[in-house]
């Protein structure tokens, strides 16, 4: 669980620079919030996210995620977390995170971490990273390269993590 | 170590620490969910923990004010299966005849300074309002909070913000809260907690306090916390503030937000001299202005009898305590006679349009927190305190009111 290899897709625009402020209809719009099944939210991941629409179909499992700044700001749907995981994506770094998008996530025991000073030159989509969650590192494997450091994983979510979701936590 | 309100809170519920930023477990005096959000929670401790899902039944209650009495057959499904959750397990339902949730557990006595509580009410910090901290949440989140008793929480960082000087007195705290809404914008707190000082808070009533903690969530905070009555759960000399904050509040006049942005606000007069906005109806409740204290406010700007019949005006007390009161006091009299519509206690017009929507065109007034455009429906609404809003309603447009006597 404490690193985690993939390839990576990194949510740029068509000039390569991160889009920020990737809201949570963006990632799982609202005319699909009847579904609460998780199996079924796969293909709707950023479907409604200008230049990712297909996003779903490109996606495999064992896929990461990075994004720029207040990933999934807006509503509390949890959908915009499950999404991701019914596609096997096993990890998302983003710049920053809205608060009950990063809360929900935690809850559900997916590894989401924080990269303040993310450089997207660093890295391109289809890169193969590893991603070091004790130790608060990663590395771009393709290009041989270190990219800037991940904020530490706080205790909580750590345990969270380690126990696959908050409701799989021992009672404290 | 000298502590901010909100860390001594955290410290006194089992946190390790207070550092702001860090995650910490925190001990929950009380859990709560309403009837949006509740079956959620239901479906999950059902599937979760069928065996032991509520640590504390004497902690944890439901509380249905959005839709009640329901009035679509899914949220009547809702709250029936939190009934009987509930009944199997012993938990207590503030059924749809009570009020809003917060109020409630207010009214109740239970919450004191320093209580911690969570619920599926994104407005939840209104427990600031007695030095207590309330938070909104998921309904994961409130669900694990059912089964365990405590949650995870980053301890937010604290502002102090000190209001100087005392308003002008034809205005209600609502202009006051109004106008730090305005100063400070949407974001202006995000993720802190602001504590409020100064004259006019020392003096606000609970009602008042109430009001003023309630548009917490407007300025993107935490919570607004005001010191209660316990000095344990006083900040210390010498806290460590990320910021500390002034604004004069001496001779405020009446506020109003403009419509589609709680955060666009403006003094009445200034607004009025750039033409009449006249008005199509009045909504006044809420668990930002639905105390006794707010109605009684309304009346006394509504005396003259009836509003014009163009004006709709919609009264809606925040629970059924503040109901009665207003019917023994005689205000239902008053607002009968102002051709007021009045109807049982809860979250009314706020939610999901309980007691109407306003249609393309129509121009409301509401004492509510929040005019997203779209939110009441098509109609523009503009936020204001109960004195505006009822002495309007009697003009047939906003007026500034006149002082209280
Ligand atoms: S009155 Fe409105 S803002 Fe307040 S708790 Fe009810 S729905 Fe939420």
């Amino acid at each position: 669980m404490n690193t985690i290899k993939g390839r990576v897709w990194v949510l740029t625009d068509d000039q390569g620079a991160l889009i920020p402020n990737i809201d949570t209809d963006m990632i799982f719009h609202n005319r699909y919030l009847h579904i609460t099944k998780l199996e079924e939210m796969g293909p709707y991941a950023l479907d409604n996210l200008a230049g990712w629409e297909d996003f779903a179909k490109k996606c495999q499992p064992g896929d990461i995620v990075v994004a720029g700044g207040n990933f999934g700001c807006g509503s509390s749907r949890q959908q915009a977390v499950d999404c991701f995981r019914a596609l096997g994506v096993t990890a998302l770094v983003a710049e920053s995170f809205g608060a009950i998008y990063f809360r929900n996530a935690v809850n559900a025991g997916w590894p989401v971490l924080v990269c303040p000073a993310l450089d997207p030159a660093a890295l391109n989509s289809g890169d193969e990273i590893e991603l070091d969650l004790a130790g608060g590192t990663w590395r771009n494997l393709t290009r041989g390269t270190d990219l800037p450091a991940l904020k530490a994983v706080s205790n909580v979510q750590r345990e969270i993590m380690a126990a696959g979701g908050l409701f799989k936590l021992a009672t404290g | 170590m000298p502590h901010t309100i909100i860390e001594k809170i955290f410290l006194a519920h089992g946190a390790e620490g207070a550092e702001p930023g860090s995650i910490q477990w925190l001990g929950l005096d009380y859990r709560t969910a309403r009837d949006f959000g509740g079956a959620s929670v239901v479906q999950n401790l059902r599937e979760n923990v069928p065996d032991k899902p509520v640590a504390d039944v004497k902690r944890t209650f439901f509380t249905f004010d959005c839709n009640a009495p329901a009035n679509t057959a899914g949220y009547a499904d809702n709250q029936h299966s939190c009934r009987l959750f509930a009944r199997e397990h012993g938990v207590k339902v503030f059924d749809v005849d009570a009020g809003i949730g917060s109020h409630v557990l207010i009214e109740s006595g239970l919450v004191k300074p320093g209580t911690t509580a969570v619920g599926t009410d994104s407005h939840y910090n209104i427990l600031g309002a007695l030095g207590a901290f309330g938070q909104g949440m998921g309904d994961v989140d409130i669900a694990y909070a059912f089964a365990h008793g405590r949650t995870w929480f980053e301890v937010p960082g604290s502002v102090k913000i000190t209001l100087k000087g005392l308003p002008a007195a034809n205005t209600d705290a609502k202009d006051v809260t109004l106008y730090l809404c305005g100063q400070l914008g949407a974001a202006g707190l995000l993720g802190q907690v602001g504590e409020l000082y100064g004259e006019w808070v020392d003096q606000a009533g609970l009602a008042e306090r109430i009001t003023l903690a309630s548009m917490g969530t407007e300025m993107g905070a935490i919570s607004l916390i005001i010191p209660g009555d316990n000095p344990d759960f006083h900040a210390s000399p010498g806290a460590p503030y990320e910021r500390e904050l002034e604004f004069d509040i001496d001779g405020l006049r009446p506020q109003v937000a403009l419509p589609g942005h709680p955060e666009d606000v403006h003094p009445v007069h200034e607004v009025i001299a750039q033409g009449s906005v006249p008005i199509d109806s009045v909504f006044i409740g809420s668990c930002t202005n639905g105390r006794i204290e707010d109605l009684r406010a309304a009346a006394s700007h509504l005396r003259g009898g009836a509003c014009p019949p163009q004006v709709m005006l919609r009264v809606v007390p925040a629970t059924r305590q503040v109901w009665q009161e207003a019917l023994k006091e005689g205000l239902m009299d008053v607002f009968m006679d102002a051709n007021g519509l009045v109807s049982n206690a809860g979250c009314g017009g706020c939610a999901s349009g309980q007691i109407g929507m306003t249609g393309a065109g129509e121009v409301q007034l509401s004492t509510s927190n929040r005019n997203f455009s779209g939110k009441q429906g098509k109609g523009r609404t503009y936020l204001c305190g109960p004195s505006v809003a009822a002495a309007s309603a009697a003009a047939g447009e906003l007026v500034e009111p006149e002082a209280k006597s």
